[in-house]
C-alpha cells in the first residue's frame, strides 16, 4: 500500500541564522526511514507522468519503488542508467517545474519528493556502492569540450556504450560551472568530484588546462582521431546593464564572483585568490545565479545584501526553494527596482547604486509583464560592492576558430536537430554554449540527446 | 603538470622561466599569454609569453617577482613543476602589412614586446626600439633588442644607463626626425603606455598597448578582464590583450589595477616570511 500521506517529508537544514554565516551544505538529506517513506507515496501509475516531466527521463517510479523496497543499490542502478550526475541532479534540479510537477499527488496534495530521494540514492552509493565496471572498449574515440554538466553526461553516455572517451577542459579542474559556478553549501564539491571519478571509473579520460580553440582545433582533434565531438563549453562572457559606473572598483560580474568563492576559495582564509570584504552588497539580478551571488556575499560576512530585481515577485526566475533560503537568510529582496548609475568615492570605489522604481505594464514577447520606469522615483542605496548577474554571453573562443560551425546574432552554436548536430558533420553541441544561459539539467538532458545520436552515426 | 626546465635572474627582481609545452608552443604568436598556476592552491595569473620555440616544445616567460605568486614562481627551480600552463590565450599581435614601427618596451614589459620586434624584423619591416628603465641594474635583454632592431634606444630615469628621459621623449625625438612610423607598439605600466598614446595621438600614428589586467579564468568566462576602449566594455582575454591606444581607457584601468593592493601586499609579506622561515 503506498503512504498516503499528503505532505512531502520535510528536508532537515541547517539553521538559517547559522548557515547564513558558514559555506557548509543547507540541506542536509534525508534519513534511510525518511527516504524509503517518502518512496512509498508514489502511487506507480502506469503512464507516469513525472517520467515526461524529466529532460533524461530518468525512470521515476520505478527507483522510488526500490527505495520502498529497502533495495538501494538496486535504485542507484536504475538512477545511472539515465543520468551520469544523480547527486547533482538531486540537489540543483528544478524539480518543481519537472518531474514533481507532473505528479499525480500534486493535485491534491504535495508531489513526491522525488529529487530528495534521488539525492539520497545517489549519497548512499556514494557511501556503500560499488565502484562501477569500465565496459568493454569499441576502441573508437569520441571527444568532448567542456567538463561541465552537458559535457560529463555525454562522455558518461559514449563511455557506457564502449567508447573511449576524452574530455577537455578549459579550467584546471572538472566540473564546469558546478565548481566554478554553484557554492559549496548548495552543492559541495567533494560530491562533484565522486561523480566526476565515478565516469573516471567508466575509462573517461578528463584533460584539464585545454582550451580547445586555441591549444588545438576542432580539425586537430578529428586529424588526431577522434571520429565524433560534443561541444559543451557552456556560458561564456558575462552581461553588463551598460549603466555609468560599472568598472568602479567593488563591481563584479557574478561569473567573477562566483568564480573566485567557489572555484578559488576565496572564502577561506588561506586562499591566493582575493575577493573584497563588504558590508553591504547589492546583487543585480533575479536568477538562480543572483541567488547564489547573494548568499556568497552574506557568507563572506556582508552585514546586508540586497537582491535588486526589475520586476515583481512573481516574475523571478530563480527557484522557488532558492529564494525561500535566501529570504530566511536575511536577503533583502529590493523588487521593482532597477539600476540607472552605479556611484564611486573619490578612490574609485562603489559607494551607491542609483535605482528607479518600476511597474508592470504590459506582457512581453516572452510573456512576461514588462516594467516601466515610475516617473520621478530615483533613490540611492547604499553600498559597497554590486555583484551584476544578468546573463551571459556563449564563450567565443571555438566559433572563432572553427570554420563551417554557424553561430546565430547572440554567438550560440546554430544546431541542425535535437540531437544537436551543428553545421558542420560529426560535430554535436549542448547546453549553455546552443542555448545560453540554462538549468544544469537541460544541458545534461541535451549532453545525453547528442550522445544517442553520436552512437548511432557509428552504426551506419 | 608542466616541467619547467631553467630559471635564470635577468635583474634581481625578473626572472626568465622555461618550460616545457610542446602543444602551447606549436601555436604561440607574439602578443599572446598564458595563465599559470605554480602551486595546486594557487591563484591562477595571466603572464604573457616571451618566446618559444616550437622545435623545442618550449615557452619562456619572463617575470617579475612582485606579488606573493610571482614571488612563489621565482623561488622555483629548473625540474621543478607547474600544475597549470594553459595557453596560448588571447589573439596575437597584428603586424601585418606594417613597414615601419616603433615598438617601446617598459620594464619587464620589454620581455612582451621582445617577440613584437623580433616579428617585425623577421618580416622586413624597419624596428625603431625604445626601452626604459629605471636604473642601470634593471636593465634587461638589451642585447636581444639590438639583435632586432635598426635603431635602439636605452633610456634610464636616472641617467645611469642609456640617456636619461622617459621612453616618450626619445619617441618624440624619433617622430619629429621623420621616423614615419606606420604603427607604434607600447608594452609597459600602464602610465607609460598611457603617456606614449597621448603622443601619438599629436601625430595620428596608429599605437597599439598590451592590457595585462586581472583575470581569472582567462578564457573569457569570468569578465574580471573587462576595460572600456572607445566608451564600449571589451575583454582583455578573449577580445585584446592588444588594444588601440588611442581609445584605451587608463585612467579607468589603473584604477581598478589597484583594487587588490592592500590585499596582494599582504599576500606579499606573508609569502615573503613564509619562504625565508623554509630557508632557515
Amino acid at each position: 500500500m503506498p503512504n498516503m500521506r499528503m505532505e512531502k517529508a520535510p528536508m532537515p537544514m541547517q539553521d538559517a541564522k547559522e548557515r547564513s554565516r558558514n559555506f557548509s551544505e543547507v540541506a542536509l538529506g534525508y534519513s534511510m526511514e525518511v527516504a524509503r517513506d517518502e518512496a512509498a507515496r508514489c502511487l506507480n501509475c502506469k503512464s507516469s507522468p513525472c517520467v515526461s516531466g524529466c529532460p533524461v527521463k530518468i525512470d521515476i517510479p520505478a527507483f522510488l519503488k526500490e527505495v520502498a523496497n529497502g533495495n538501494e543499490s538496486g535504485a542507484y542502478a536504475i538512477l545511472s542508467r539515465s543520468s551520469t550526475l544523480p547527486a547533482v541532479c538531486g540537489r540543483v534540479c528544478p524539480q518543481e517545474k519537472q518531474c514533481e510537477a507532473k505528479c499525480v499527488r500534486g493535485i491534491k496534495g504535495e508531489a513526491v519528493a522525488i529529487g530528495r530521494v534521488e539525492r539520497y540514492v545517489a549519497d548512499w552509493h556514494m557511501e556503500n556502492g560499488e565502484p562501477l565496471e569500465k565496459p568493454a572498449s569499441n576502441g573508437i574515440k569520441m571527444a568532448v569540450i567542456g567538463a561541465g554538466p552537458s559535457g560529463l553526461t555525454c562522455a558518461g553516455d559514449l563511455a557506457r556504450l564502449g567508447y573511449d572517451v576524452t574530455v577537455f577542459e578549459a579550467l584546471h579542474v572538472a566540473g564546469g560551472v558546478l565548481v566554478y559556478g554553484i557554492p559549496e553549501f548548495r552543492l559541495p564539491k567533494a560530491i562533484v568530484q565522486k561523480e566526476i571519478d565515478t565516469l573516471k571509473q567508466l575509462g573517461v579520460t578528463i584533460n584539464t588546462d585545454m582550451v580547445i580553440g586555441k591549444v588545438l582545433t576542432i580539425d586537430e582533434l578529428f586529424e588526431q582521431g577522434y571520429k565524433s565531438i560534443f561541444i559543451g563549453t557552456g556560458a561564456g562572457l558575462p552581461r553588463f546593464m551598460g549603466i555609468p559606473g560599472e568598472s568602479l572598483k567593488g563591481v563584479y560580474s557574478a561569473n567573477e564572483f562566483l568564480t573566485r568563492v567557489n572555484l578559488m576559495k576565496a572564502y577561506r582564509k588561506d586562499s591566493h585568490t582575493p575577493i573584497k570584504m563588504s558590508k553591504k552588497v547589492a546583487v543585480v539580478g533575479g536568477g538562480n545565479v543572483a541567488m547564489d551571488a547573494a548568499r556568497c556575499a552574506l557568507r563572506l560576512g556582508a552585514e546586508e545584501v540586497s537582491i535588486i530585481y526589475r520586476r515583481s515577485m512573481a516574475e523571478m526566475p530563480a527557484r522557488k526553494e532558492e529564494v525561500e533560503h535566501a529570504q530566511e537568510e536575511g536577503i533583502v529582496f529590493r523588487v521593482l527596482n532597477n539600476p540607472t548609475a552605479i556611484l564611486g568615492d573619490e578612490n574609485g570605489n562603489v559607494c551607491g547604486i542609483r535605482c528607479v522604481k518600476m511597474v508592470l505594464g504590459e506582457a512581453d514577447a516572452s510573456g512576461r509583464r514588462s516594467p516601466v520606469v515610475e516617473e520621478g522615483s530615483d533613490f540611492t542605496l547604499d553600498c559597497d560592492c554590486v555583484v551584476m548577474a544578468i546573463g551571459t554571453s556563449p564563450n567565443p573562443l571555438i566559433r572563432q576558430t572553427t570554420e563551417g560551425l554557424d553561430t546565430n546574432r547572440h554567438g550560440c552554436i546554430i544546431t541542425r536537430n535535437e540531437a544537436g548536430l551543428t553545421t558542420r558533420d560529426h560535430v554535436y553541441a549542448g547546453g549553455d554554449a546552443v542555448t545560453g544561459a540554462a538549468t544544469v539539467i537541460l544541458a545534461m538532458g541535451a549532453g545525453k540527446a547528442a550522445a544517442q545520436a553520436m552512437h548511432e552515426e557509428m552504426q551506419k | 603538470m608542466f616541467f619547467l626546465r631553467e630559471k635564470t635572474f635577468l635583474n634581481e627582481q625578473v626572472f626568465r622561466a622555461v618550460i616545457e609545452a610542446p602543444l602551447i608552443a606549436k601555436k604561440a604568436e607574439p602578443g599572446q599569454f598564458v595563465i599559470v598556476r605554480v602551486c595546486e592552491e594557487g591563484e591562477r595569473i595571466p603572464l604573457t609569453i616571451s618566446d618559444y620555440d616550437r622545435e623545442k616544445g618550449t615557452i619562456s616567460l619572463v617575470v617579475q617577482a612582485v606579488g606573493a605568486t610571482t614571488l612563489r614562481f621565482s623561488r622555483m627551480n629548473a625540474g621543478d613543476l607547474l600544475p597549470s600552463v594553459v595557453g596560448p590565450l588571447g589573439k596575437a599581435t597584428e603586424l601585418d602589412g606594417v613597414k615601419k614601427a616603433a615598438v617601446i618596451g617598459g620594464g619587464v614589459g620589454c620581455a612582451i614586446a621582445y617577440p613584437v620586434a623580433r616579428k617585425l624584423h623577421e618580416m622586413g619591416a624597419a624596428v625603431d626600439t625604445v626601452v626604459g628603465f629605471r636604473s642601470k641594474d634593471l636593465v634587461i635583454m638589451q642585447d636581444e633588442f639590438e639583435k632586432v632592431s635598426d635603431h635602439f634606444t636605452l633610456m634610464t630615469d636616472d641617467g645611469s644607463a642609456g640617456e636619461k628621459g622617459l621612453v616618450t621623449d626619445a619617441l618624440k625625438k624619433n617622430i619629429e626626425n621623420g621616423a614615419g612610423y606606420d604603427l607604434v607598439i607600447a608594452i609597459g605600466p600602464l602610465v607609460m603606455m598611457k603617456f606614449v598614446s597621448l603622443l601619438t595621438k599629436n601625430y595620428g600614428i596608429r599605437t597599439m598597448v598590451s592590457m595585462n589586467p586581472v583575470m581569472i579564468d582567462g578564457t573569457g568566462m569570468c569578465g574580471g578582464c573587462r576595460i572600456t576602449v572607445g566608451g564600449e566594455t571589451k575583454f582583455a582575454c578573449v577580445d585584446g590583450p592588444d588594444f588601440d591606444g588611442h581609445l584605451v581607457d587608463f585612467d579607468e584601468a589603473m584604477a581598478r589595477a589597484s583594487m587588490y593592493r592592500d590585499f596582494e601586499r599582504h599576500a606579499y609579506e606573508e609569502t615573503c616570511n613564509l619562504l625565508k622561515k623554509g630557508e632557515e
